[in-house]
């Protein structure tokens, strides 16, 4: 297999008789009770493209609202847009979106698999997905929650009418989900590589979701207990959040960003992964420092359970606990800088192509980089007091979450769809998208650090006139974000008809995932391959590039 | 500092200055990254696109020399940022002895004021300039946020318990007064203003409230009203700790620990005895949670306060 050239084989070669994935069975139920690793991935595409627009559409109220400083909507429906915008894109997109789709499609090609190690339990996380979703959407459609997406008590355990029950419960069945699908990624990125995949020779986005995946698995269960918790006091009243009765209203946040800050992470490892896939496929040359990309990946996950009380620096724990969790904020950022360092410099002496995954990936580094250093500003104790609670800190995770998660998101989107679909894209309508992206996303948000540290505080449906330009800059920016967001639909869904046929390796990528046809068959490899390389073997200098199973290519 | 900075918001304490440069030197060192980032980003992009005729031999092989270089760069910068700001945050956080100590009552969605001349607000708060205000929060329901953005002071108001902030405003003039805790359907309302005035207008506005008993006085009429003085007073007969002198003090519990008495500390031995027994006396004070509002407690908090005051002053 090493010495067989199979680059760019035409349809009608004999390992593509296999019908793809796609066309192999053609019922309903071949796609409801598949066991498919791409299928599943697919049906995960499905249902967060759906509460990504949800989501969308309660973030167009909010902006909506904004554009008059008096506010269109009533502070009852607004107050419920903002929590369910939080409540639906951190558990119904932002979380499940890279690991479910990509990691769930590219993880056993990109390790030489025939499929995940559960194959069924990967099926009934989509199923506890879904089921999640109806909950969150029983308590929208009922009336919606209002207690913000934090749930603070005793605000939520005692004041807050509306459907907080619901929604709590909604994220309680959605980490079930979580729980499986990453224990079904740990195990499989243990058990099930191909021979010669070493651990040193995973590509990065592998990494990535490896990484994710042992902080979904240790912290979800936190957030179950949180969950749980809530609900008893709702129901019972026992008092752990309630000072009326001995208890403890800061307890709940130090429970809740015990597993919510680490969900930060859990939605940025593996956009970050995606783009160090990115990067090198079209700089045409070798990841810079792939073993330091690894450690700090893994550095991250691993610091990442010690900061959580930087959420809470003027919430009335001690100073000094304030000082401990600033310096843990700190180390974690070190991490971070040394990725974006070696993003960049990966650029060095490349051969580069602008191509709508690149931009997209471009777009990630910089807007990555521009959250990172106002994350550093929150870390800076005394800033965090002023900052703390403004559109200061919106701004902030929106670059990290927003910004450059869905970037990534985007990026791997375009960079995997041949693979995925077997169809190429128009290049300049995606260019134009990721370029419409980057300018929508600054100006929605932007203006917000500056909001912010004037003192607009958040969640707020109405403010002093002297903000309105801001906020309608920022307003304006979200509809040009919004286009730029739903492009994508258009020209990806016409390729699918239209689109030019895609060979098995478009981009001229090292990746074990692009020796197969596109669309791969339902059972990946017809044998499994063997892996001699580590990845992004890329030579700028004579533009050619060894897959990892050890075939040379000519640019 | 404040004025050439367009999109600046009022810098009107000693606390904002402080805060105001180490923002502004956080804001160049996130300049000097940005545009190392965009400037590498943009060198090598054009440097080295596709078919640009530059040299690609001879790529860097020894990547963990720069790794470990922008490692120990990186940390450096953040461990300088790190300690400025605990520093400043511990100096923000620590509340100096006041000149004025004035309570604050959170509740949804209004700022309840009370001075210690027992003059009282509502959404308002007037100071004296170049004074160090100390403000103890307390909240009667929910969770909120203190807020002031001119002089970059915010601590959250967490029910069950007080906190103790302070500043010393440097400008008079109107400042705004925010919640910044989600509290509930009206918390964008939830606002108020701080005015700071010079000392003789201070006063003035003082006398102008047409107030006849401190908030000493009138907690000395809670003291009575709720049976704390059968107790408490020195010529009571029941054996109960005397709580002349005792803010600022250590106490010895019956548990073997040492609380200092402040006002939180007050607080919690009122509406929690049981828990606050003081060494060498029986666990016999009956607890007033529910039964006294944040305002009531604060009364009796400044009463007993005072009472320690006037012992010193008797001395």
């Amino acid at each position: 297999m090493s010495t067989t050239t199979i680059e760019r084989a035409p349809a009608g070669v004999p390992a593509d008789v296999e019908p793809s994935y796609l066309t192999a069975e053609n019922t309903i139920a071949s796609w409801l009770l598949t066991r498919d690793h791409k299928r599943i991935a697919l049906l995960f595409f499905a249902s967060i493209t759906f509460f990504f627009f949800v989501g969308g559409f309660a973030a167009t109220m909010i902006r909506l609202n904004l554009a008059t400083p008096e506010g269109l909507l009533q502070p009852a429906v607004y107050n419920r847009m903002f929590t369910m915008h939080g409540v639906i894109m951190v558990w119904f997109f932002l979380i499940p979106s890279i690991p479910t789709t990509f990691g769930n499609f590219f993880i056993p090609l990109m390790i030489g698999a025939r499929d995940l190690a559960f194959p069924r339990v990967n099926l009934a996380s989509w199923y506890v997905f879904n089921l999640s979703g109806l909950v969150v959407l029983y308590s929208l459609v009922m009336g919606g929650a209002n207690a913000g997406w934090t749930f603070y008590t005793p605000l939520s355990s005692s004041y807050a009418n509306g459907y907080v029950f619901a929604a709590a419960m909604a994220i309680f069945i959605n980490g079930f989900s979580s729980i499986m699908t990453a224990l079904n990624f740990i195990v499989t990125i243990h058990r099930m590589r191909a021979p010669g995949m070493t651990w040193m020779r995973l590509p990065l986005f592998v990494w990535g979701i490896y990484s994710v995946s042992v902080v979904m698995l240790t912290a979800t269960p936190v957030l179950a207990m949180d969950t749980l918790l809530l609900a008893v006091e709702r129901f019972i009243g026992v008092g752990l959040f309630d000072p009326k009765h001995g208890g403890d209203p800061i307890l709940w946040q130090h429970m809740f960003w015990f597993y919510s800050h680490p969900a930060v992470y859990i939605m940025i490892l593996p956009a970050m992964g995606v783009v160090s896939e990115i990067i090198p496929c079209y700089a045409r040359r070798p990841v810079f420092g792939y073993a330091g990309m690894v450690l700090a990946l893994m550095a991250i996950a691993i610091l990442s359970f010690f900061v959580w009380a930087h959420h809470m620096f003027v919430a009335g724990i001690s100073i000094y606990s304030g000082v401990f969790f600033s310096l843990t904020t700190f180390f974690v950022a070190v991490p971070s800088a040394i990725k974006v360092f070696n993003w960049t410099v990966s650029l060095h002496k490349g051969s580069i192509v602008f191509d709508a995954p690149m931009l997209y990936a471009l777009g990630f580094v910089l807007l990555f980089t521009v959250g990172g250093v106002t994350g550093l500003m929150l870390a800076t104790l005394a800033v965090d007091v002023d900052v703390h609670g403004t559109y200061f800190v919106i701004a902030h995770f929106h670059y990290i979450m927003v910004g450059a998660t869905v970037s990534a998101y985007f990026a791997a989107l375009h960079y995997w769809w041949p693979k995925i679909t077997g169809r190429l894209y128009s290049e300049s309508w995606a260019r134009f998208a990721a370029i419409l992206t980057y300018v929508g996303f600054n100006l929605t948000f932007f203006p917000q650090f500056i909001l912010g540290y004037l003192g607009m505080p958040r969640r707020s449906y109405t403010y002093p006139a002297e903000w309105q330009s801001w906020n309608v800059l920022s307003s304006a920016g979200a509809s040009i974000l919004a286009i730029a967001y739903a492009l994508p639909l258009l020209y990806l869904g016409w390729s699918l008809f239209y689109g030019r046929k895609a060979s098995r390796n478009p981009w001229g990528a090292t990746g074990l995932e692009w020796t197969t046809p596109s669309p791969p068959p339902e059972h990946n490899f017809p044998r499994t391959p063997t892996v001699v390389h580590e990845p992004y073997r890329y030579d700028p200098e004579h533009d050619t590039f060894v897959s990892q199973e050890g075939t040379p290519h000519a640019g | 500092m404040d004025r050439w900075i367009p999109f600046w918001p009022d810098t009107a304490a000693v606390n904002a200055v402080v805060v105001n440069d180490l923002y502004v030197a956080e804001l160049i060192v996130s300049g000097l990254i940005v545009a190392t980032v965009v400037g590498m980003i943009l060198t090598f992009g054009v440097r080295y696109r596709r078919g640009s005729a530059a040299s690609r031999a001879n790529l860097v092989q020894k990547t963990w020399r720069f790794e470990v270089a922008w490692t120990v760069a990186t940390l450096a910068a953040f461990l300088v940022l790190f300690v400025w700001g605990a520093n400043a945050y511990i100096w923000l956080y620590k509340a100096p002895p006041g000149d004025e100590e004035v309570y604050v009552v959170a509740r949804r969605w209004m700022w309840k004021i009370e001075h210690p001349g027992g003059q009282r607000e509502i959404d308002a708060l007037h100071v004296p300039v170049d004074k160090t205000i100390r403000l103890v929060l307390a909240s009667e329901d929910v969770i909120h946020s203190f807020f002031v953005p001119a002089f970059r002071i915010k601590h959250d108001v967490v029910p069950g318990t007080t906190e103790t902030i302070w500043f010393k405003a440097n400008k008079t003039g109107i400042f705004r007064l925010e919640c910044t805790q989600y509290c509930g359907l009206q918390h964008a309302t939830m606002q108020g203003e701080v005015v700071v005035m010079t000392a003789p207008d201070y006063a003035r506005w003082l006398t102008e409230q047409g107030v006849h008993a401190s908030l000493a006085q009138q907690g000395e009429q809670v003291f009575r009203a709720h049976g704390c003085s059968g107790c408490h007073d020195a010529n009571s007969t029941v054996h109960a700790p005397s709580l002349a002198g005792v803010y600022g003090t250590f106490v010895h519990l019956q548990d073997g620990s040492v609380r200092f008495a402040d006002e939180a500390y007050i607080r919690d031995c009122i509406l929690n005895p049981r828990t606050f027994t003081v060494a060498g006396y029986p666990p016999v004070m009956p607890d007033f949670s529910g039964q006294l509002g944040e305002d009531d407690l604060f009364k009796l908090v400044a009463y007993i306060k005072s009472i320690g005051a006037r012992r010193e002053s008797a001395r």
